[in-house]
């Protein structure tokens, strides 16, 4: 230890930096802080936390909302001085495991060696034992007992009569991955977080979009555009509980479709580094006028059908008779009222779009009927069989779309975490040295050994090999 | 018969168990201690047979593969599940280190639990996967974060027993700190026995949200007279224990466990425990994010309180390592570590608001 006075402000500093005890106070803050950022809510309007507040404060709650405000608690995360917590924690991490990894990076390099008397007979862990047979025997099966309790390499030095191995000596570094893990993990926040992007794109059924919108409204455009051709809702049998939710996309570049896919909950599209996830859709009656209602038209006995696309209030022939159909009413979600058997519409979502269909020969009306798409009953008409396919147009798919460029960085880091933990805790580092001498016709095994976890299994290891012996 | 009948039996099997465990402890009797292990291990064959009849149940519901169908998707399911993972990681150290007595302290935990699913009216029904539950990763996520659930459990029932054998004044603070906790415990319970009679048996409806009913019969009451009295009711419930803890001390004790094993077997918990719930729970929950929503980290109060966990468990391994912490301190972590679990875990379900609605039913 050097002396106070003497020392530099930078090594004081690194001091500090150095110390678990800063390493706890950090820890504390950002746990301290952050249990604060979860019971108040992130990034909403101020009237939900007000009135949470109010819950506690009374009437004073709005000017505590104003402290709280100020001092960066409602976006908390984001915040400079959170960030300057993690920093100062990384910087913390690095600092310390510089400061200790000399020492164990020479010990992770040096491999094991015959040890001293002395030090040897400071390390003997079983009485010793006697055994039968000549010196050279006993060497070759103590070689192969080792073997056995998993020291695969084992040397023999004859100068010292000690046979010696070792295992897991690189499991020491394993905190040191660890810790490492931790760094490539912020490492690749921050790259994300200046060179990518994030943001949300909101396209019609057969709409096109070469930008999306970020957080705080502000366009940004990608390099190529993005259409999307149809998005669908199924649902579980006979109910509202949805089973998927699908968006067919095409990435269009330079005029030339690039790239086509159906996306799902889990499964995105990546194009160039940046990624389409399904986030929401909507409905939106406005869009009528580009719709398009799909049906397939049976006409009645025969087994043909015809695929037709029309907008609403224009006809279609249906095959086979003189009868003109035209959709003139819909509804996304068409419900039976049970005490009155009236229809109407029961969601502002495409739960269960439906069309109302007049049929009609030489001008005059002769039929009308609601034709349901997830009710195959409602589809039979006098004329043929009509089935809904899908209103096309009228839904909307909402993408989150993401460029990370630092994401892999975090994978990466990842894995470290994964490997660093397996090691620090799994896997230790185990030394045996086993002395065999001849004396007056008896052979004498003293074994010494040490290990830098998990002693007892270590124990036990050597006792299978005492006994077998 | 079907899944909940099973359910039920390993239920009841589990609280025999209990019963036959304590009875074991107070008369050493080996024939009792063999029939609670006999108990304990039907309830487990129940309970697993019941795990494998649900997910025959779920797939019948969900068509969606057997991948998609292990029950593990909403809160009834993972306490289940939580509980499967606890009897077997004491079955595991009866066996290994060949002492039952542990038995009357880990049944218990098994036994509040179910009473727990009981009490609050979590819905039982099997509901088919939504889109956002789809993913391979939720079998991962989901179940190594259960697996280390349980293992902080045992570290958290170990180091309370260990507290209790070797806290001597009732001045200590490790006294205070571990009747304190327990009393905490006993008195949420009690009061979720008190929401339980108050609306499960007025409400029509008893499988609204219990979020919106927890506590409302006690501490969230709209009653100032009533909260008044359950804070009164608090503070009495761990004053008693407080006051009779050495009675407690006095049954622990007489079960001869040493507390070097109970110590032991605390760090051997969090040992396990941490790098499952970092792979598990933390990386596998930041690549299923980022698969599902496009962000591998939110700060939604859920991740957050998984890294509050995390630290404080990151914390009882450095000190352990480092300073060589040993005994009452850092038993005193470990339980504050498991509070922090049964927060992220419940806590942050039944008070918070977040993206992760999973659960919350
Ligand atoms: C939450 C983040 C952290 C994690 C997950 C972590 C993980 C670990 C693990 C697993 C070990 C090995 C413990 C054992 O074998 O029982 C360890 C050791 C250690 N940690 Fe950390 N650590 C973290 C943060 C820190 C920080 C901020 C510091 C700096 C003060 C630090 C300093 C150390 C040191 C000095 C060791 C001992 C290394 C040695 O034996 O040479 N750790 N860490």
């Amino acid at each position: 230890m050097e002396d106070k006075k003497s020392q530099g402000i930078v090594d004081r500093i690194w001091n500090i930096l150095t110390s678990i005890k800063l390493a706890v106070v950090v820890f504390t803050l950002i746990s301290v802080t952050s249990i604060a950022g979860t019971l108040i809510q992130q990034q909403v309007e101020p009237e939900r936390n007000i009135k949470m507040l109010t819950k506690v404060f009374g009437d004073s709650a709005p000017a505590v909302f104003k402290v709280i405000n100020a001092m960066g608690f409602t976006d908390m995360y984001r915040s400079w001085w959170f960030l300057a917590l993690l920093f100062i924690f990384a910087v913390n991490l690095v600092i310390c495991s510089i400061d200790r990894l000399p020492g164990i990076w020479k010990l992770a390099k040096t491999p094991i060696r015959p040890i001293e008397p002395e030090i040897f007979k400071s390390m003997i862990v079983r009485p010793q034992i006697q055994v039968k047979g000549k010196l050279e025997d006993t060497v070759s099966s103590v070689t192969a007992e080792l073997k056995k309790i998993g020291f695969s390499n084992v040397l023999t030095d004859g100068k010292s009569g000690q046979i010696y191995s070792e295992k897991g000596r690189y499991s020491r570094l394993g905190v040191y991955v660890t810790h490492l893990s931790i760094l490539l993990i912020m490492m690749g926040g921050i790259e994300g977080k200046f060179f990518g992007f994030d943001g949300y794109l909101a396209l019609p059924e057969g709409g096109t979009a070469s930008s999306i919108e970020s957080r705080d409204g502000s366009k940004i455009p990608l390099e190529f555009s993005v259409r999307c051709d149809d998005f669908d809702v199924s649902f579980y049998d006979d109910t509202d509980t949805p089973k998927s939710y699908v968006s067919n996309l095409v990435v269009i570049e330079n005029n030339k479709e690039v790239l086509k896919k159906q996306i799902s909950v889990n499964d995105p599209l990546r194009y160039k580094g940046v990624v389409f996830y399904q986030a929401s859709y909507f409905f939106n009656p406005d869009n009528i006028a580009n719709s398009k209602f799909k049906m397939k038209v049976y006409a009645q006995g025969a087994g043909s059908s015809q695929d037709v696309s029309v907008g609403l209030d224009q006809s279609f022939d249906v095959p086979g008779t003189k009868i003109k159909g035209k959709v003139v009413d819909y509804s996304p979600a068409v419900g039976i009222d049970n005490k009155t058997g009236e229809l109407f519409t029961y969601s502002n979502q495409m739960n269960n779009p439906a069309a109302f269909i007049e049929f009609s020969e030489a001008g005059k009306t002769v039929h009308k009927q609601w034709v349901l798409k997830r009710f195959p009953e409602t589809w039979k008409t006098p004329f043929g069989s009509i089935q809904l396919l899908d209103i096309w147009g009228v839904q909307y798919t909402g993408l989150q779309v993401r460029k990370d460029p630092g994401v892999w960085l975090v994978y990466l880091g990842c894995l470290f975490m994964a490997v660093g933990l397996y090691a620090a805790f799994f896997m230790s580092h185990r030394r045996i040295w086993v002395h065999v001498a001849e004396e007056k016709g008896k052979t004498t095994v003293t074994v010494a050994g040490s290990a830098n976890k998990n002693k007892i299994q270590f124990d036990q290891k050597i006792d299978s090999l005492t006994k077998s012996l | 018969m079907d899944s909940s009948q099973l359910f039920g039996i390993a239920t009841i099997a589990y609280i025999l168990a209990m019963v036959a465990y304590i009875a074991y402890l107070a008369f050493k009797n080996s024939t009792i201690g063999s029939i609670a292990t006999t108990i304990t291990i039907a309830g487990f064959v129940s309970h697993t047979i019941a795990f494998f009849v649900r997910t025959a149940e779920f797939l019948e519901v969900g068509q969606m593969g057997i991948m998609r169908a292990i029950p593990l998707t909403n809160l009834y399911e993972s306490l289940i599940f939580f509980v499967w993972c606890i009897i077997l990681g004491y079955l595991v150290i009866e066996f290994k280190y060949k002492t039952k007595s542990f038995g009357a302290f880990i049944t218990p935990i098994a036994g509040m639990t179910l009473a727990f699913i009981e009490l609050s009216g979590i819905h039982k029904d099997i509901h088919p996967l939504v889109p956002a539950l789809q993913s391979n990763w939720l079998l991962s996520h989901v179940t190594m974060s259960f697996l280390a659930y349980a293992a902080f459990a045992i570290s958290f029932a170990t180091a309370m027993m260990y507290l209790a054998v070797t806290t001597e004044k009732k001045k200590d603070g490790a006294y205070i700190f571990w009747t304190t906790t327990l009393g905490v415990f006993i008195t949420i319970l009690a009061a979720m026995c008190i929401d339980f009679f108050a609306f499960k048996i007025a409400a029509s409806r008893p499988e609204s949200f219990i979020k919106s009913y927890l506590f409302k019969a006690t501490f969230r009451s709209s009653s100032g007279i009533v909260v008044l009295l359950s804070t009164i009711g608090l503070g009495a419930i761990i004053y008693a224990v407080y006051n009779y803890g050495h009675i407690l001390k006095k049954v622990i004790t007489s079960f001869n466990l040493s507390k070097d094993v109970l110590d032991d077997l605390t760090y051997k918990s969090i040992a396990v425990g941490f790098p499952v719930f970092t792979l598990g729970g933390l990386i596998f929950g930041a690549v299923w994010a980022d698969q599902a929503w496009g962000r591998y980290w939110s700060w939604d109060p859920k991740e957050t309180w998984s890294l509050i966990t995390w630290f404080v468990y990151a914390f009882f391994l450095h000190a352990r390592y480092l300073r060589g912490w040993k005994g009452q301190k850092i038993a005193i972590v470990a339980v504050v570590g498991f509070v922090s679990t049964i927060f992220t875990y419940l806590g942050v379900n039944l008070l918070l608001t977040g993206l992760h609605s999973y659960g919350a039913q």
